[in-house]
């Protein structure tokens, strides 16, 4: 009886055998190489070794050459160890993954660092909307700027002073929506975006503050 | 922080972006990078074969000595490169460490050597990576264990000052220790033995006359086999009330196996004592006589194979747990199909399936006694059907336990499991010491390292107005003392602090905080708070902002005074919106923690102005003689006064 059951279970194993092996295949074969160094000097603008030091602190975490969301998601959460910084990795990986295909390549890294650390104001900001929209709709609705955040305020995690509530950061998304929807329709669009930030003081001067990153 | 990741550090930072148009409170300003040089190659020369690699690969764990200033008492001027004399190969694994994030420990080196290799270079063993952290630990474990058995040979010679009770029971527990202990070995190893072969003996029908029925010994000698029994009962008793008074826990003592099979051994003497020669009970004290036969047990004592046996059995009790069950399962099921498959047959033995219970066990063990065969077509195919699963069955698990039993023999199991599950739990612990040595050293810097920065920007003026020459150098020595890498994280954790408009604190912080609730005195904004009020004459760190403006003569830090010290960079935009208390937490939040932390200096509670919250910390260690520390990070009771 116990030879009837072993019998039963050899066959499922051979089927599921080969499609490992596929699967291992699958994975090794993903791998790419970023463009020239002068490409992409031409396209961003960083130096030539400052493309050098990102592209060997990029290759040594993610030797494929691809990061991948669950990657990501390891590598921002380690310089937020005391909260859940993977909410946040996820919408910033749809903002630095330009063209949807589920992988940050060495290119779309570099130019989101482009913008980020190098780019005008009016790019920064263009970027921080894109980051905040989340379905690329072009509005930012309250729901999506609440997602944003939550996933902000998670990155703090429990251990704060004073004590997180339910209601901050729904509070903070109501503070935000008073100073930038000015025809108060209850989304902001990329214009109103803009416009509120470059008058407001603060956020100009935050947005020079790290470039000198590199 | 991960030093595998610190390259994407620009990364993170530069994502940081995205908080900015919602932060409603200005960010602080970045450190700045002084001295940025371009990354080198820095050479290690080990023993002849040099190693090359970046200065920042190095520079990723501080705190170890190729990562802080130590390595610089090993650099050669001549050949510009820094000379270890010790073993290269070993220096591969340490110098992989740096590069991958990852130690790991090869198998060929010998364990000692490699301990040695780490404890120089400042590793911690913790860290080891989980591939190679159990051969490691192995290892370990079997050169502790070789080195107590070395040390356990010498260790023979008695101990001064024992008593007579610890004595005994020294004796008692290894016999090799005095003579007295090996006769007395010897004397109870003699008795079990006389007495287990009494009662053997005792069954066996000896002679008789011609026209009586053959009786067993035991009734024909009475008398005699009662003094024997007799005899050897007294000496078990002796022996279990020595025992028991030599005990250094008398509770646990009367709790282990060994005492109770004692206990079981002699007691039914005694209850057949004081049972009369009753019909009635008769028959239960014949039961009772069937636990003499434990007093074989009692061997256990004497050889060690017979521990390490009960030992495998107890720790297989899964795998015997699992052969029991799919043996039960296969009687029931077989005996079924036998029972109904006998059914038809006449004057069949199948009466009941319980009854086709015996028939299947004896089948499929393979004894075949014989007693009960079938006889129908379908009982017989059946029944060899049964008798070959039978062979399966049981040869399966057998295997394992046979090996577990070898493994225990060979690793002369001492309590290993236990003892290595104990050390997991310290490992575990700290790993998580030093993961949150991240978070605890941002707030540790939190409260020191942000006068570092106010310093560095307000250095020109600052610089003037100071006639203290004591005070440059505490900057510098401030300054170096969190590498760029460091300073750059934890600028970024204060944006995010900045963006949600709460801080990060510490556990031990937290559940006090949220124990007194309402308590909280919070003050909300005020502009008009300014600095020079609250917080004259307490001691604090003072976070201001970071604008450019002279700072007037007149309120110089006062460095000299241990117990207070205003510093004050009155600026024109200054805005006092939080004060809030922060006890400090232990100073311990690395593993490996650097000497030349700034040094918190004693407050006193009465010194502050505005005491929200007296929370008692435990008093922080103060390494002494450094007045001249502007920076004192936050101490118990402290009054922090953040400006925004």
């Amino acid at each position: 009886m116990g030879a009837l059951m072993v019998i039963f279970s050899l066959q499922p194993k051979q089927r599921r055998k080969t499609d490992s092996v596929e699967d291992e295949l699958e994975l090794s074969a993903v791998r790419h190489r970023p463009e020239g160094l002068e490409q992409l000097e031409a396209q961003t603008r960083f130096s030539r070794k400052e493309l050098q030091i990102l592209y060997r602190g990029f290759k040594n975490e993610c030797p494929s050459g691809v990061v991948n969301e669950d990657t990501f998601k390891d590598i921002y959460a380690q310089f937020f160890p005391q909260g859940d910084a993977s909410t946040y990795a996820h919408f910033l990986f749809n903002a630095f993954d330009t063209d949807h295909n589920g992988s940050v390549s060495f290119e779309d890294f570099v130019m989101g660092l482009s913008i980020l650390l190098r780019g005008t104001v009016q790019e920064k900001l263009n970027w921080a909307f894109n980051l905040y929209d989340i379905n690329k709709d072009g509005y930012i609705t309250k729901e999506e700027m609440l997602d944003i955040m939550k996933a902000i305020y998670d990155m703090m995690g429990k251990c704060t002073y004073p004590v997180l509530k339910e209601e901050t950061p729904r509070q903070h998304v109501e503070v935000f929506f008073q100073k930038m929807d000015k025809n108060k329709d209850g989304v902001v669009t990329i214009d109103e975006f803009i416009d509120c930030c470059q008058n407001d003081e603060n956020i100009m001067r935050s947005m020079h503050l790290f470039e000198n990153v590199l | 922080m991960a030093a595998g990741v610190a390259a994407w550090l620009p990364f993170a930072r530069a994502a940081a972006i995205g908080w900015m148009p919602v932060a409603n409170l200005p960010m602080p300003v970045a450190p700045a990078e002084r001295n940025k040089r371009q990354d080198e190659l820095i050479i290690l020369n080990v023993s002849g074969r040099r190693f090359q690699t970046w200065r920042n690969t190095l520079d990723r764990y501080p705190d170890t000595l190729l990562g802080s200033s130590e390595k610089e008492f090993f650099y050669n001027e001549e050949t510009k490169e820094y000379f270890f004399d010790r073993d290269p190969d070993v220096f591969r694994s340490v110098l992989n460490f740096y590069r991958t994030g990852k130690l790991h420990y090869p198998r060929y080196e010998c364990i000692s050597s490699y301990d040695e290799e780490l404890a120089f270079f400042g590793i911690v063993p913790e860290i080891i990576g989980d591939c190679c952290y159990e051969e490691y630990k192995d290892r370990k474990r079997e050169n502790a264990e070789r080195l107590m058995d070395d040390q356990e040979d010498n260790k023979d010679a008695k101990l001064p000052n024992m008593t007579f009770r610890e004595t005994m029971w020294r004796a008692f527990e290894n016999p090799h220790t005095s003579t007295m202990a090996l006769v007395f070995y010897y004397v109870t190893g003699f008795f079990i033995a006389v007495s287990v072969i009494t009662n053997v003996v005792e069954t066996v029908p000896c002679g008789s006359a011609p026209n009586q029925k053959e009786v067993p010994c035991g009734e024909r000698y009475t008398v005699a086999f009662f003094c024997m029994d007799t005899a050897c009962v007294m000496i078990f008793t002796v022996e279990y009330l020595m025992r028991l008074f030599a005990a250094p826990s008398r509770y646990r003592f009367m709790r282990s196996v060994m005492s109770i099979i004692d206990v079981v051994a002699i007691l039914p003497y005694y209850i057949g004592l004081v049972m009369t020669d009753n019909e009635d009970v008769s028959g239960a004290f014949v039961t009772l006589r069937v636990f003499r036969v434990f007093r074989i047990f009692k061997f256990s004592r004497h050889s060690q194979g017979l521990r390490i046996l009960g030992y495998t059995l107890k720790s297989c009790a899964s795998e015997l747990g699992f052969l029991l069950f799919s043996l039960t399962m296969a009687i029931i099921i077989f005996a079924t199909v036998m029972f109904y498959a006998e059914k038809g047959s006449s004057s069949s033995k199948f009466t009941s399936i319980p009854a086709s219970f015996w028939y299947t066990i004896v089948t499929m063990t393979t004894l075949g006694y014989g007693d009960m065969v079938p006889k129908t077509i379908a009982g017989k195919i059946f029944g060899s059907i049964c008798s070959l699963s039978g062979v399966l069955v049981i040869a399966l698990p057998v295997p394992v336990i046979v090996s577990n039993f070898s493994r225990i023999y060979h690793q002369n199991q001492r309590a290993d499991k236990r003892r290595a599950q104990k050390v997991q739990k310290a490992r575990l612990a700290r790993i998580r010491i030093s993961k949150t040595g991240s978070s605890n050293a941002f707030l540790h810097s939190k409260r020191n390292g942000l006068f570092n920065e106010a310093l560095e920007l307000t250095q020109l003026p600052y610089k003037m107005n100071l006639s203290d020459q004591g005070s440059t150098e505490d900057e510098k020595r401030l300054s170096k003392s969190t590498s760029l890498l460091e300073s750059q994280h934890h600028h970024l954790l204060h944006c995010l602090e900045k963006t949600t408009n709460h801080e990060f604190v510490d556990e031990q912080y937290y559940q006090q905080s949220y124990l007194e609730g309402g308590l909280q005195n919070y003050p909300s904004r005020s502009p008009s708070l300014s600095s020079q009020d609250g917080v004259t004459g307490t001691c604090c760190t003072r976070r201001t902002k970071k604008h450019h403006t002279p700072l007037p003569n007149a309120s110089a830090p006062a460095h000299m005074q241990p117990l207070t010290h205003t510093h004050t960079h009155p600026q024109g935009l200054q805005e006092l919106s939080t004060i809030h208390i922060q006890p400090l937490s232990t100073s311990r939040s690395s593993l490996n923690m650097r000497v030349d932390e700034p040094a918190p200096l004693n407050c006193q509670s009465s010194q502050i102005t505005t005491a929200i919250i007296s929370i008692p910390t435990p008093p922080v260690t103060t390494p002494e003689g450094d007045a001249h520390l502007p920076a004192g990070p936050a101490h118990q009771n402290v009054v922090k006064v953040s400006a925004l």
